[in-house]
């Protein structure tokens, strides 16, 4: 099978890919919904892994151990639509993730060297990111936040940034290629995870405050399944953390590369400007986080500016920002 | 550490703008344009550093700032972390059920055991087992209770310090060595030799402390430049790579050199310096002979690339033997098409159909007073232009091998070909730009940078806690006493794994008691 073949069996797995994302994305919002209007059930805490964090710890070993591995085991079928959503998205993951593949073989190297392939790449880690926290810790609410973004990504990229397969400019023939930019997208899916708990936590906190000074609902009615505030901003803060050592992690492996390639490992080349600014702007976050006052509702601010940040850098600077990272593949 | 966030910010905002202004280090030519099409807010926007961002008065302020509160912030810490890697883990608090994470479990004292020597011995198994987990013990028996202090991650907060410390390393380097990292651009002709003087550069930015006179010496010459183009018709067509410049640099007093290849992300190390490869393009060798045909000039004059496809662009300069001083603004296209425009370009970058193209200018070219001008740009304010736009002559127009008279039957302008005569297997020279540079502060950074990431890791990562084990004697009990032990967790930062670590504990303190203790103990305690 000669490259071009290959190559259109990777589109057509990918827009494959994305029709399915497309249904999961319409499955979780379904969940969503049905999680609004179901009046009957009491604003409680659901047995949402790692809820333990604040909780005093039960004494029957059994019982919290269920709770803390079991989440996404069928003790939860009232979330119909989210297994829908959950499934839809393994199915489309396998899709995304033969057409990386393909894309990868066809073009005989990693299929990430242009800004489609750091789109279908990035948005694949995306997505395995979130089926393996799915593993862990119950986060199918954000199913619609996650799904719907790499949809939106995804789409986008493949009808916008879409090139052939060319050969791989000399400056990116380096092993900081599978390296540097893996690792980015690593970091941007731990990001993105993030900003959606911290969403979350703002609506969250919002409807407590309002529920507690005059006993209405505030927001949409989904928040009462959903972890309270603490739980979603220390969750939030896991993964920020996590992505904040592979960002360093990032910004360290690219100025090696770039001291290999352009003869200085720094430069404020407009790309490292703004890697360095969320580099900041995510060290902002942790220390908020052990700031008094800061706590909370700003430090999920922090943590939503830092990933409008990622997605600013990895779009608007790729595309219109002079500077040396010109690799979009795009003319 | 409201400090710190609110600097940390304010770093942030201040780094956005060298990203939006073309600054002065990264994009100089950025800078020069947008004084010309800005010129009524460009002096004020220079006025305020907008194109020297990170050097500028207001980022320097910020970042000096940022560093300043993290020393100030460090040094207690050490100081306080110091004594408290000293010390020993604290007293066990009276009512641990008041921790989030407690557990009790009932424990039965045979009424012949003398009940402080077994709670003591409970609690000693407690201790080995959190000794053997990397926990610092510290027994607090006493007025009834026995008990075990024990804390770890200590490695959590030594972590943080390192990070923090390691950042301070990291500026250092980097400030430290500015003073001693010179950078020099020259552009090399195939067949030509570089001499590593000062002179010999076509840019040098060295650091205040850099002695100019004391460059390594070694001459280095390129003796090929390969490149491979992407076929017509394929995707990518006309693109280039496999760069490689071939060089042989020699040593004073040294016969035969050393050889080896520059590539692109494979720079060579020469005499503490690196050899970078940056660009290339073509030199064509161009003669000029005056009315009596004698040579007045002849040079590969590197021609720099326009567009991807090497239409290129390139001055030659005949400042003697002619009537008045002559320079050429010369085209050179490896392939020449013609663009729907009528306008020519390279629309393939190989040698295919190579033709230089040149207008010629006569006049002064302004370097009688020894103003040193750029070799790659004409100042046409003191000329006279002789042929091309409306003066009503064609432009010169060669083909390799080719010659053309000059205007006013001065004389003429050969494009060599120089395949004929050098055995050479291309009409055409290549040069390649050479970057040359030391850095002396590159392998500190990277050396504090890893350990800030280090740092990190085991700053963010490693969990920080207290585990308290203590057995209290509360009632009697059919055959003996009933003793309460209790099991408590406390998070000293982030740690998610707490509820569980104290479970694991009870469970590994029960089993640990249940094969130690003697077995009719053990029956009736196993729970």
């Amino acid at each position: 099978m000669n490259t071009a073949t290959l190559d259109s069996w990777s589109l057509l797995a990918v827009w494959t890919a994305i029709a399915v994302y497309m249904l999961a994305f319409g499955a979780y919002s379904a969940d969503l919904a049905q999680r609004s209007v179901r009046n009957d059930r009491p604003a409680r805490q659901p047995a949402l892994v790692g809820a333990g964090v604040a909780e005093t710890a039960r004494r029957d070993p059994a019982q919290t151990s269920a709770s803390e591995e079991g989440a996404d085991r069928p003790r939860q079928p009232r979330f119909l639509w989210a297994r829908v959503g959950t499934s839809l998205t393994m199915l489309g993951f396998v899709f995304h993730l033969a057409g990386a593949l393909m894309r990868g073989i066809a073009s005989g190297r990693v299929p990430w060297a242009n800004m489609y392939e750091f789109a279908l790449t990035g948005t694949l880690l995306i997505v395995a990111i979130y089926l393996l926290v799915l593993l862990r810790y119950d986060l199918r609410f954000l199913g619609a936040f996650i799904i719907g973004m790499v949809t939106l990504l995804l789409g986008g990229a493949t009808v916008a940034f879409y090139v052939e397969i060319t050969p791989l400019m000399d400056p990116l023939k380096s092993v900081w290629l599978v390296v540097h930019v893996f690792v980015a997208s690593l970091a941007t899916a731990l990001f993105a995870l993030g900003c959606g708990l911290s969403i979350v936590q703002l609506l969250q906190a919002r409807r407590e405050r309002v529920g507690s000074q005059t006993g209405r609902n505030a927001g949409p009615g989904f928040l009462r399944t959903l972890p309270r505030t603490e739980t979603l901003e220390s969750l939030a803060y896991r993964f920020a953390i996590v992505g904040f050592i592979f960002w360093t992690f990032t910004l360290i492996a690219g100025a090696i590369w770039a001291n290999e390639s352009w003869g200085r490992y720094w430069g404020f080349d407009t790309k490292e400007v703004w890697t360095f600014v969320i580099w900041v702007l995510y060290a902002g976050y942790i220390h908020a986080r052990a700031t008094r006052g800061w706590r909370g509702t700003r430090s999920a601010w922090l943590s939503i500016i830092g990933f409008s940040a990622v997605l600013f850098n990895f779009t608007i600077v790729n595309l219109f920002f002079k500077g040396l990272h010109a690799y979009s593949g795009l003319s | 550490m409201r400090t710190a966030l609110v600097l940390l910010l304010l770093l942030a905002l201040a780094s956005v703008p060298g990203s939006l202004f073309p600054q002065r280090s990264a994009d100089p030519n950025g800078v020069v344009q947008y004084f010309r099409n800005r010129p009524d807010i460009a002096p004020f926007m220079d006025a305020l550093q907008l194109f020297d961002v990170y050097s500028s008065v207001w980022f320097s302020a910020i970042y000096l700032l940022l560093f300043v509160s993290l020393i100030g912030c460090i040094i207690p810490r050490i100081r306080h972390h110091l004594k408290a890697l000293r010390a020993r883990a604290p007293r066990t608090p009276a009512r641990l059920e008041r921790l989030d994470h407690h557990l009790v479990e009932q424990f039965v004292v045979r009424a012949d055991a003398d009940r402080s020597e077994e709670l003591s011995r409970v609690i000693a198994v407690a201790e080995q087992q959190l000794r053997r987990s990397l926990y610092r013990v510290q027994r607090y028996d006493g007025r009834g209770t026995w008990s075990v202090s024990a804390e770890r991650g200590y490695l959590r907060e030594t972590g943080n310090l390192v990070f923090h410390a390691a950042l301070v390393g990291v500026l250092v380097s980097v400030l430290a060595a500015s003073g001693f990292t010179y950078t020099g651009q020259r552009v090399v002709v195939e067949g030509t030799t570089f001499v590593n003087t000062l002179s010999d550069y076509s840019s040098f930015n060295p650091g205040r402390f850099v002695d100019t006179a004391a460059l390594p010496p070694y001459s280095l010459t390129l003796n090929s430049f390969d490149v491979a183009y992407e076929m017509p018709g394929t995707p990518g067509a006309g693109q280039a790579g496999n760069f490689a410049a071939n060089v042989t640099i020699r040593e004073p007093g040294q016969a035969t050199g050393r050889s080896d290849t520059v590539r692109v992300n494979a720079p060579i190390s020469f005499g503490g310096e690196r050899i970078y490869l940056l660009g290339n393009g073509y030199a064509p060798t161009i003669t000029v002979r005056n009315a009596e045909g004698g040579v007045i000039y002849q040079e590969s004059q590197p021609f720099l690339p326009q567009d991807s496809m090497m239409t290129s662009l390139g001055i030659v300069k005949v400042p003697d033997g002619l009537p008045q001083q002559v320079g050429l603004v010369g085209f050179f296209y490896p392939t020449r098409g013609m663009l729907d425009t009528g306008a020519s370009a390279s629309v393939y970058p190989a040698l295919v159909n190579p033709v230089v193209t040149f207008n010629v200018f006569a006049g002064s070219l302004g370097i009688d007073d020894g103003t040193p001008r750029n070799i790659y740009t004409l100042d046409t304010s003191g000329m006279t232009q002789l042929t091309g736009a409306d003066t009503g002559v064609s432009g010169i127009e060669l083909r390799p091998g080719e010659s053309a008279d000059l205007p006013n039957g001065w004389g003429t302008v050969t494009f060599e070909d120089i395949s004929v005569d050098d055995a050479a297997s291309e009409p055409v020279r290549r040069f390649a730009s050479l970057q040359i540079q030391r850095d002396s502060g590159a392998p500190w950074v990277l050396l504090f940078a890893s350990l800030a990431t280090a740092g990190l890791i085991t700053g963010l990562l490693v969990p920080r806690r207290r585990i308290w084990v203590k057995a209290v004697a509360v009632d009697p009990y059919p055959g003996g006493l009933l003793a309460r032990i209790e099991y408590a967790g406390l998070a000293r930062g982030e740690d998610p794994q707490l509820a569980s670590v104290v479970r694991r504990i009870r469970n590994d303190h029960l089993a640990a008691l249940a094969t130690e203790l003697p077995d009719d103990t053990a029956k009736e305690n196993t729970p």
